[in-house]
């Protein structure tokens, strides 16, 4: 576990973005770890985790403003420590971290509660952006995870009726936006793109993020149950 | 003292067991030199031996247990033979009846997955006949030379008859329990999943054998004596009932605990199988050659696709069951998701860069759409070489009336106006590619600004090959 200093280097005018790493492999925390020095100046690691049970004491403990949390681990996983964190400290952030691209996992710690969702072949600079992006309360989708929400949110013939339109429909523009995720654009060229600011883009992504936790559209809640997380 | 007696007890333990298995050897090698009497002429031995069917009890083909074509079978002798000596040995006081009983118990039932033999219709009269032939002789030949009483007669016969149809009903419940299809427990030990006849006729067996002894304690016990032996009986069998409840539930215990041990074991088998061909074969080729960073990198990736395509079916993530083109995931020319996902990883592994795909719908693949592939991979094929850099993403959406397809990078870009004439990748594989199915190509790109290559193909109306040409949606 690093220092408990949690005094930044106020040299960009903000304190860095505090992380801790909740992953059961210990080589790939050394790995994150050491990518994440890189951009020391934005991000900082105060501790990690190799269990649910450490994460969770960790995070109570180190009270970080970012938990880069693992999908895959014994007893429970990445869903289990959002479970036992979130009622306690709702103000903690999570961004999923994990090398599985399968949809039952990643769409269940989206809808367990993590603001985000990238693949660990992520480059150190992306992990640093994006830890910093849902730091401030924005969401951060993987091209993958905006495909699979895109298709979950299609209309196909012989869908489930729309109960709420509300939750289970995106507007055009969220569409618009999903799809340039999903064809792999970086915020600033989609905004430069569909011709409206960054921030925009930022909104549209954390109106699709709201619906993908609370709707109740078949594939969405299917792929959750199928890791018993509804 | 106590401390010192183990040792003296081991000691003489030793030289017991030394004893003991020297013996158990000489008894081990006994039977052996008798099974092969004279060193002289073994070949002859063995040839017999194996031309010799084992001695199983047949399923097709049976009258009553299969005893008798097996025997012949094992003796290489007209069945007939076989069962015309039993039914004249059941004329000796039932002796024929009793050796076939005593077979019926000892020899082994034949696999289920056994060849099924034909046998005619007359073979099988004269089978039933010789089979009833045999009953009668036996209970003829006991009634004239008195051996048995007159008042067994009966009573014997419905044991008997009985007794074969329970006997006949576990070997067919054990057929079915070694095809897999039988539940556990109980029921499924003694019935096999065999249904409501098959409950039928163990029901009708033990009926026959009941009746057979009922009728018999009835011939020669007064009533008195007999109520009170049948429910001295009864409450004995309760008893030996109740006294062997945990056994029973032992048995379904071990049944499904095996059942579930070896399911278990296979799995772990196969995985295992699967790492070492594919895991462990490219680490220990990624150790081999750490300098070569490019080659690692292909092989990493290598790997990683084909590990996610094993977890994970071949699209590399999710499976998409519950899709609305359910018919789909059978169709003989494959899916458009795998198809992408193929035509991507054969371009990672040629060109050792990162093709990051993603598919949204899926639906069967025509030969529009195998055009439609074929465009796309020949364009991240260019981005691979030209554009410079480690990364291309590739997009491919399935709407109703047509698919698109994006191949992007961020690398280099070039002026579509300066291209020579004669670089024919993107005007024949692709342009020309896509026009030919009635599809069309974007282009978005300037120098140091990537490349996009929007390629979009209308749907056949009802995804059947070869559909009536359409306008274009």
């Amino acid at each position: 576990m690093s220092d408990q200093d949690t005094e930044g280097t106020p040299e960009t005018g903000s304190r860095p973005v505090r992380v801790f790493l909740v992953d059961d492999h210990a080589l790939f925390r050394t790995g994150v770890r050491a990518e994440l020095d890189h951009a020391a100046d934005t991000v900082r690691v105060v501790g990690e985790a190799g269990s649910v049970d450490e994460a969770v004491a960790g995070i109570a403990h180190y009270r970080p403003d970012v938990v880069l949390l693992d999908v895959h681990m014994p007893d429970g996983g990445g869903a289990e420590v959002l479970r036992r964190v979130r009622p306690n400290q709702p103000e903690v952030v999570f961004l999923a971290l994990s090398v599985s691209d399968a949809a039952e996992d990643v769409i269940a710690v989206i809808r367990a509660g993590a603001r985000g969702y990238v693949t660990k072949t992520i480059s150190g600079r992306e992990l640093a952006e994006a830890v910093c992006r849902v730091a401030e309360g924005d969401a951060v989708f993987s091209p993958r995870l905006a495909g699979f929400v895109l298709d979950a949110f299609a209309d196909r013939p012989g869908a489930a009726p729309i109960r709420d339109p509300e939750l289970d429909l995106l507007t055009p523009r969220e569409r618009d936006v999903l799809r340039l995720l999903a064809r792999g654009y970086a915020y600033k060229e989609i905004a430069s793109e569909l011709f409206i600011s960054v921030k925009t883009v930022e909104t549209h992504v954390s109106s699709v993020l709201r619906k993908t936790q609370l709707s109740n559209r078949y594939e969405l809640s299917r792929w959750a149950s199928d890791r018993r997380l509804v | 003292m106590s401390a010192r007696a183990p040792g003296c007890d081991d000691a003489s333990v030793d030289v017991e067991v030394d004893s003991a298995t020297t013996e158990e050897r000489r008894e081990v090698t006994m039977p052996e030199t008798m099974r092969w009497p004279g060193a002289g002429r073994p070949a002859d031995e063995q040839a017999v031996g194996l031309a010799r069917p084992p001695l199983v009890r047949r399923r097709s083909g049976r009258v009553v247990g299969g005893v008798s074509s097996g025997v012949a079978e094992h003796l290489g002798v007209p069945v007939l033979w076989v069962r015309a000596v039993f039914a004249a040995l059941a004329a000796l006081g039932g002796a024929g009846v009793v050796a076939y009983g005593l077979l019926w118990i000892t020899m082994a039932p034949e696999p289920a997955d056994a060849p099924q033999r034909e046998e005619s219709s007359t073979e099988r009269m004269q089978g039933i006949g010789l089979a009833v032939l045999g009953a009668g002789l036996a209970i003829a030949a006991g009634s004239l030379t008195g051996s048995i009483g007159r008042w067994v007669i009966g009573p014997l016969g419905a044991v008997l008859v009985g007794t074969a149809v329970v006997w006949r009903e576990a070997d067919e419940a054990q057929r079915r329990r070694w095809l897999g299809s039988a539940r556990s427990g109980v029921a499924g030990a003694l019935l096999g999943g065999g249904g409501v006849s098959a409950v039928v006729r163990v029901l009708g067996g033990v009926g026959l054998v009941v009746t057979g002894i009922a009728m018999f304690l009835l011939s020669r016990v007064d009533l008195g004596a007999m109520q009170a032996a049948v429910v001295s009986v009864l409450a004995t069998l309760v008893g030996v009932a109740v006294l062997t409840v945990p056994w029973w539930l032992r048995l379904v215990r071990d049944l499904n605990e095996e059942r579930r041990a070896r399911i278990r074991t296979e799995e772990r088998a196969e995985i295992a199988a699967h790492l070492h061909d594919s895991v462990l074969q490219t680490l220990a080729l990624i150790q081999k050659q750490p300098d070569v960073p490019r080659e690692v990198l292909r092989l990493a990736r290598g790997q990683e696709r084909q590990l996610r395509a094993w977890l994970y079916g071949p699209s590399g993530y999710g499976r998409r069951g519950g899709d609305a083109d359910g018919g789909a995931a059978g169709g003989p020319s494959g899916n458009l998701a795998d198809a992408v996902a193929t035509a991507c990883g054969e371009v990672e592994d040629t060109f050792a860069i990162k093709v990051q795909q993603v598919v949204v719908g899926d639906c069967e693949l025509d030969e529009r759409l195998v055009a439609l592939v074929h465009a796309a991979r020949e364009a991240v094929v260019n981005a691979a070489k030209h554009a410079g850099v480690g990364e291309v993403s590739v997009y491919a959406e399935v709407e109703p009336e047509r698919v698109q397809v994006y191949v992007r990078d961020r690398g280099k870009g070039f002026d579509p106006e300066a291209v020579p004439e004669d670089r024919h990748g993107l005007a024949d594989s692709i342009r020309g590619r896509m026009e030919r199915h009635g599809g069309a190509v974007r282009l978005r790109t300037a120098p140091g600004e990537g490349t996009e290559v929007q390629l979009e193909m209308p749907r056949s109306r009802n995804g059947t090959k070869n559909a009536a040409k359409e306008a274009r949606a």
